[in-house]
Order: C-alpha cells, then structure tokens, then sequence
C-alpha cells in the first residue's frame, strides 16, 4: 500500500468497526459509546473553535447544554423526531453563540477564555434558576425516546441508537471538517497565526472569529441534543464547568487543529471517567490529569502528531 | 494630476511627545517614493497612520480620491493599499503558498466560502503561485513559511503584499537586516513592478533608495525636512547635516534648532 492512501485507509477501516459496534459489544457498552460519539462532536466543533481558529473556549457546556434541554423539551412537549430534535437543537446552539459572541470574539487571549468561561457559568445558574421550563437542580427526568421519523416507534434498543446517534455525528463532523478545509478554513488558520497581517489584506477579522463562533455553537448545540437523546434526561450539570474543561482537555490530547484528534481525545476523556473511573473508585479526574500530563510531554501535538504519513520532503 | 495619497498637516502625538508634527505629503501615481531620515525621525509613525494601525491626533489623509482618514487598516487594505512589515509578518503555520493565497482569495472575494475545499478554486491558487514566480519563491510553495531564510521570508512578504494587487504598495525598511546581495534583488524586484502600482518605501539604506526612487521626502524630528527628486535631496544642504550629525548635535545643546 502507498503511504499516501494509508490515512484514507485507516478512517475507512474506523469506520467499518464503528458502524459494527452495535453487533460486537453489549447494551450497556453501545450505550457509553454512543455518548462517546457525541462528545466528539463537542470536541470536534470547538477544535475548530479552538484549534483551527485560534479562539480557546472554556465554556462550550453552554451551547451543548442549551441544545440538551432544546432536544428534550421538544420530546417532552412537542415532538419526538429525532432529527427534528437535532435540527432545533443546533439552531439553539448556534443563536446562543450568535448572542453572545457579538461581544465575546471581539476579546483576546486569556480575556476571551475568561468571558467564555463566565458565559458558561451564567447559563449553569440560569438552568438551575429557571424551574419552570428547566426543572431547576431536579433536571428535566421522563424524557421519551426519540423516534427517527414522524409516526415512527421509538427506539428502545441501544444498538439502534448508537447508529442514529453515529450517523448524526458523522454528519456533523463531516460538515465541519468540509469548513475547515475550505476557503474559509485558510481565513482562520490565518487569523489565529497572524491577524494584524490579515487586517492589513483586507480581512475585517471580527467576521470569520464570529462565524467560527457560530458554528462551534451550533456542533455544540447538535451534541448536546445527541447526548440528551441517549441519557434521556438533562440537568444543569450538563452545562457545569467539568463539561467545558473535558471538551477543551479532549482538544488538548487529541492535538489542535486536526479535527479527527479531538475526536479520539474524546474518546478517551469519556472512557476513563465511565469506563475506569468506577473500578478507581471515582479516581477518573486523578487518571485524567495523568493522561493530560502525559499526552503533553509525550505527544506534544497530540494524536494528531503522530504520522499516518511520512512527512513529505521538503524541496 | 491628482495625487494617489495625500497627507495634510498629519500630527501624531504622544503624551506631550511630537512624534510626527503636521506632515504634509503628495505621492504621485505611479511614482517611486521614498521616505528617508534618521532614527526617531518618525517614519515608523507616518507609516501606521497612512496604513491605518494608528489614528492621527490631527491632519487628513486622502487615497484614491477619497478621505480615508477614520477608515479601519482593513477598510483601506481593500481600498487598494499593501503593505509589508518592518519584521516580516507572515501566517508560520501555513505554506508558502496558503500565505499568499490568503490575499488573493480576499481580493476574489473568497474569504468566508466555507463549501468547495480551498485548493479547489483555481484562479486563487493560479494568481497566489503568479506572485510567487514574481519574487522568485515558485520552487517553495509547498514548504511551510516557517521553514525560510530570512531573506526568503522577505521575498514572501512582498509577494503577499502585491497578491491583493494593490494600487499603493507601502514598504517598511524592506531591506532591513538583508545582504547586499538580497537588497539589490530586492530593489530589482520593486523596479520591476509596473506604472499601475505606486510604491511608497520607506527606508534606511540609501543606496536602495537613490537607486529606486523618482522622488524623496527627508523627515527630521516629526517633520518635512526636504522634498524633491533624489538628486535636489542629495544636493540639499540641511539634509545633508541631518544625515552627519550636524543638526542632531544642534538639538541636543540648543532649545530650538530650527
């Protein structure tokens, strides 16, 4: 095999073994796996966020949560079609974005992690003030489960889920990596490298920085409503400070800017706290800090470090 | 004819510090202009507030027919002025190319098209690699910017400078920290460049400047201290005691020089 084909090789053989899973592994397992997969799609949006334009959020819970309690009062109330929930779910991510980051993007540096951050902190408060439509510190519990089309029965099988819930995120993390590729994806990478020079090309900068604030939104919002329809009840710790960090922590050990690097690093984030965290009895924050620490020294660029290819000569 | 960019009685202070002190200057179209003078003379300062990174305290500015005075840095990039950094600013994670395509695919109109892949709209990628056999950087294109000479680096400035076709091209001691040899490409390089584009240089190397320019301006503590075709600013006597030391020495033991 060429070295050039072997990085499409391997996202295509991931792919084979993620459409399978539902066929190998148990309810339970396919169950943690599907909220692996929406955390990806988390931290696959603020990678662009973050990674590809240069604007680290520490407050991506807000959007996320935003898009659970979207997708769930939609099931609650009004419709349980799964993509409609998803759809309404984005857009709520994606208007909360669009609200806030009028004034967020226009920050730098450290200020616009800190503003972030006490966005992210303000919509915690409000879910857990807001009893009458959130349910306050009790959440939003009875959530029904989704169906995939309208008139359709629910699905009750885990399996099922995890394939709507993959083919959501695939969809997702397809669009958003079309986005980083494109014109647009060279206008941030710009921005994040140098904006004074992008200014001085013509580029009013506040517009891509919004844009990609946006569209972080509105992943976050989509993941949010993903997770909701799985756990089928939300509660403000959804939109706590811990969803944020982990969203940002899995950016960090997948390696910024690579997109498909943020998604393992979800992965990985969401199974030491599910799948180790209990047999460390609750040491799962401890084996993270530890994975970060290594991840740092050993992959100092992440995941997305370490070739499929080798680098190509320079001529 | 009306000049491309003019300046009126442009002041810039700071604090009570006159750093550049009712500046008036006229740059023809098409023209070779140069700005010289020693250091603290204010170049630095006229240059940011032609591009637009700095706000004058007091004076106009007009390009193109129009007072682009209040207007943003990019504002004016898009109105037609490039410009190149003292210390070359480039986009180090990116390629040679990237670089220059992130100014022709602004100048197409492209910068926000979020669907087709980049290297897919050609015309970007064919202007971007026009600018690089410009300045001479073709074989480069596919290494990362970060991997340059500095004299490279140089080149690569300019090439996206000129990638948004700009009608004023503004350089900023381009030729600072080049070899003899660079400077002189360099100077070939700007020489080269058609009527369409008039540059404004501002510079410290002399022999680039008298080799380049069609007209000088000579700045001296924040003002206009001569004007003319590069011989009368040779000839001129002030500027030459500016150039010596003379007029510096004057400043530092008399209250008023001039």
């Amino acid at each position: 095999m060429s070295t050039a084909r072997r990085p499409r090789a391997v996202a295509g053989g991931a792919l084979v073994v993620l459409a399978l899973v539902p066929l190998l592994v148990s309810a339970n397992v396919a169950d943690m796996l599907t909220r692996v997969l929406a955390f990806a799609l988390l931290a696959v949006g603020l990678d662009l966020l973050a990674g590809v334009g240069g604007l680290p959020s520490l407050g991506q819970a807000a959007p996320f949560g935003v898009g659970a309690y979207t997708a769930a009062l939609l099931g609650k109330h009004v419709t349980t079609v799964g993509p409609v929930q998803l759809v309404a779910a984005a857009a709520a991510g994606a208007g909360l974005a669009a609200a806030v980051g009028w004034l967020l993007v226009r920050s730098r540096g450290t200020y616009f992690l800190m503003l972030t951050l006490a966005v992210g902190e303000i919509v915690h408060e409000l879910a857990d003030r807001w009893e009458g439509v959130t349910g306050g510190t009790n959440g939003l519990a009875g959530v029904p489960p989704i169906t995939l089309y309208p008139g359709g029965a629910p699905v009750r099988l885990a399996g099922v889920l995890y394939w709507y819930v993959l083919a959501a995120a695939l969809a997702g993390a397809g669009a958003l990596w079309v986005v980083s590729r494109s014109a647009f994806g060279r206008t941030l990478r710009g921005v994040r490298d140098n904006e004074e020079r992008m200014r001085s090309l013509g580029y009013r900068t506040f517009l891509p920085r919004y844009a990609v604030f946006c569209i972080a939104g509105a992943a976050a919002g989509a993941a949010g409503s993903l997770w909701a329809a799985q756990a089928r009840f939300v509660s403000p710790a959804d939109l706590g400070f811990e969803v944020s960090a982990l969203a940002l922590l899995a950016v960090v050990i997948g390696g910024r800017g690579s997109l498909w690097g943020a998604a393992l690093g979800a992965a990985v984030v969401v199974l030491v706290r599910e799948a180790l965290s209990p047999q460390l009895g609750g040491r799962g924050p401890l084996v993270l800090g530890l994975v970060f620490v290594a991840a740092v020294y050993l992959l100092p660029r992440g995941f997305a470090g370490i070739r499929l290819r080798r680098p190509r000569s320079i001529a | 004819m009306t000049p491309l960019l003019e300046t009126t009685g442009l002041t810039r202070r700071y604090g009570s510090l006159v750093a550049l002190d009712g500046v008036s200057l006229s740059v023809a179209a098409g023209a070779r202009h140069a700005v010289i003078g020693p250091n603290g003379a204010g170049k630095s300062t006229l240059f940011a507030l032609v591009t637009g990174s700095l706000r004058p305290t007091a004076g106009r500015i007009r390009f193109d027919g129009e007072d682009v005075t209040g207007r943003p840095d990019h504002a004016r990039a898009r109105a037609g002025m490039g410009k190149t950094f003292q210390h070359a600013s480039l986009f180090t994670s990116l390629t040679v190319l990237d670089n220059v395509a992130l100014a022709t695919q602004r100048a197409a109109g492209l910068g926000m098209a979020m669907l087709r892949p980049a290297g897919r709209h050609a015309a970007v990628a064919e202007a971007a690699m026009r600018q690089l056999w410009l300045v001479g950087l073709a074989g480069r294109a596919a290494t990362p910017a970060a991997a340059l000479s500095h004299g490279e680096r140089r080149q690569l400035e300019v090439a996206v400078a000129l990638a948004t076709s700009p009608k004023l091209l503004l350089l900023d001691e381009p030729t600072a920290g080049m070899s003899a040899a660079d400077s002189a490409r360099f100077a070939e390089l700007v020489s080269s460049l058609g009527p369409a584009v008039t540059v404004l240089i501002i510079e410290h190397d002399l022999d680039v400047v008298f080799r380049l320019a069609t007209r000088v301006t000579v700045l001296h503590l924040g003002r206009v201290l001569a004007d003319g075709t590069p011989d009368e600013v040779r000839a001129d006597e002030t500027v030459q005691r500016a150039y010596l030391g003379d007029a510096a020495l004057d400043d530092l033991f008399t209250e008023d020089a001039r």
